[in-house]
């Protein structure tokens, strides 16, 4: 079943790759717009050859981690802090509800006047996309104690802090994997779209900079590198989530947010 | 009463507090960057007249609703069918695994290739952006139909449109509008983006252009404006949703009663 599930798939990449190589070659649209799968294929070998792009690479991840980083230990920081103290949920609520949806995007502008294109402008954009998804994860995660489990803690004498450690944190926890594993996406999004924009150093500014020199297939062994790297990191946020949740029978359902 | 003047102390108070926190900590400020919010403000109505709303706010909400609703019936459609048959899941899975993958910034250069840099670009490259969020969750969606009521709508021979329409669709609904939202946040980061790049109107480019000019009290205008239109449009969709799927909270709320 698993085989041959891997084995379709598989046939469904190279069908996808091989109508990529044909629409070109038959003229269903023009080369210089689409060129061919081997076209887009020898031009991400060249990428691959070439020290620049390893430095962009880097400085994608760099953006990408430390905004990632630092989004996630302020969400689940004030997370817990706001669920623990009395009222503070509540008079948060409307704030929250009203911060969340403001596009990221919308911080380009600002980020530009104050920081020009070095890192920091990406990771304003970063950590404020990322740090809701976080956030609003462990609230859910908090909400969803056990209050027989608490009032038990209570009544052992068991201080905030162990109750925090002991009790609330491992019931929260699959909420936070859920949170972190989202705002990993959102950070990858953020951190190219702030270099493609700003110009600030990484793939997307090569993207950009590919763009305006008419190297189009560059631009999509660019574009194709970004989708792997947000393959992986998929992949990679969901089995750091199954190893921090293996203690943990089933994986909870997911919030929808 | 007593409760209701509370809960309105809770709603206000915080965001209150902010907004006086912003205005007296940059009342007296010099820096550029940061105008005092009082000059923000009373650079609000100068800027955002209806004049500006019709010209630059209409259009780009139109290319949002015209790639929204593009992405949305193409993404129900194609996951439907995608999820209603087991092979055609199983060969399509990589490869849409991968498209989701790439981040949607990254098709404004490729589509300003094939559609040029008129609202035809922007349309599309919102609607594929916001195609895959609700496409996967389509998926998973019709996927997780309850098999004893397909086999059960298959006794009593209920089978085609509606079969789709009274069975498939309903079960389906939660997790489609789960992608609906998160295509919604999507939808907006490409109007902006798009607009940054290459147009001749529209908030995004507005914005820019404020910045460019240093016209910073007006660039902060248009911050808000966004922050406005980004809350409205969530707000607009929780009615929506709690309308449409009001069957199923209320079948939640009554299972987490009587277990």
């Amino acid at each position: 079943m698993r085989l041959q599930n891997a084995a379709l798939g598989a046939a469904g990449l190279a069908a996808f790759l091989a109508l990529g190589e044909a629409v070109p070659r038959l003229g269903l649209v023009r080369e210089e717009y689409f060129p061919p799968t081997s076209r887009i294929a020898s031009a991400f070998a060249d990428e691959l050859s070439d020290g620049a792009f390893w430095t962009a690479l880097g400085d994608t991840l760099t953006g990408w981690a430390l905004g990632l980083a630092i989004a996630v230990s302020a969400g689940i920081v004030i997370g817990v802090v706001v669920s623990v103290v009395p009222y503070l949920r509540e008079a948060t609520a409307s704030t929250i509800e009203f911060l969340r949806p403001i596009p990221s995007v919308a911080l380009i502008p600002l980020a530009v006047l104050l920081y020009g294109s070095e890192l920091r402008s990406v990771l304003l954009l970063v950590v404020y996309a990322s740090f809701w998804q976080v956030l609003i994860q462990t609230l859910y995660g908090v909400q969803d104690v056990d209050p027989v489990a608490e009032e038990t803690a209570r009544s052992y004498g068991l201080g905030t802090w162990a109750r925090i450690r002991h009790v609330l944190w491992p019931t929260a926890l699959p909420y936070v994997m859920t949170g972190v594993r989202l705002a990993a996406a959102v950070a990858l999004i953020l951190a190219i779209t702030g270099e493609l924009v700003i110009g600030a150093p990484g793939l997307g500014a090569r993207i950009a900079v590919a763009q305006n020199s008419q190297a189009v297939p560059e631009m999509y062994a660019l574009i194709v590198v970004t989708g792997i790297l947000g393959l992986l990191i998929n992949v990679g946020a969901r089995t750091v989530e199954r190893r921090a949740l293996a203690w943990h029978q089933s994986v909870r359902g997911e919030v929808a947010v | 009463m007593r409760r209701f003047v509370l809960q309105l102390v809770f709603v206000l108070a915080l965001p209150a507090l902010l907004v006086a926190v912003w205005w007296f900590a940059s009342d007296g400020s010099t820096n550029v960057f940061w105008p005092p919010l009082r000059t923000i403000l009373k650079t609000f109505p100068d800027v955002w007249t209806a004049e500006r709303l019709r010209a630059d706010v209409l259009p780009s909400i139109w290319r949002l609703a015209a790639g929204y609703a593009l992405a949305a019936v193409a993404g129900v459609a194609v996951g439907t069918v995608i999820g209603s048959y087991r092979r055609v899941r199983a060969v399509c899975e990589p490869v849409l695994e991968f498209l989701r993958a790439v981040p949607p910034p990254v098709l404004v250069p490729v589509i300003m290739l094939f559609a040029g840099i008129g609202d035809t670009m922007k349309v599309t490259v919102i609607a594929s952006g916001c195609v895959w969020p609700i496409l996967l969750n389509t998926v998973e969606g019709v996927r997780a139909v309850d098999p004893v009521m397909l086999e059960t709508a298959r006794s009593y021979g209920v089978t085609g449109p509606s079969r789709l329409r009274h069975l498939v669709l309903p079960a389906a609904s939660p997790q489609i509008f789960a992608g609906l939202r998160q295509a919604l946040s999507i939808g907006i980061i490409l109007m902006v983006i798009s607009e940054m790049f290459a147009a001749s109107n529209g908030i995004g480019f507005t914005i820019v252009q404020f910045q460019r000019s240093f016209a910073v009290p007006d660039m902060w205008t248009g911050i808000l404006v966004l922050g406005l239109l980004g809350f409205l449009l969530s707000v607009v969709f929780q009615l929506v949703e709690r309308r449409v799927l009001a069957w199923y909270h209320g079948l939640r709320a009554s299972t987490r009663r009587s277990p």
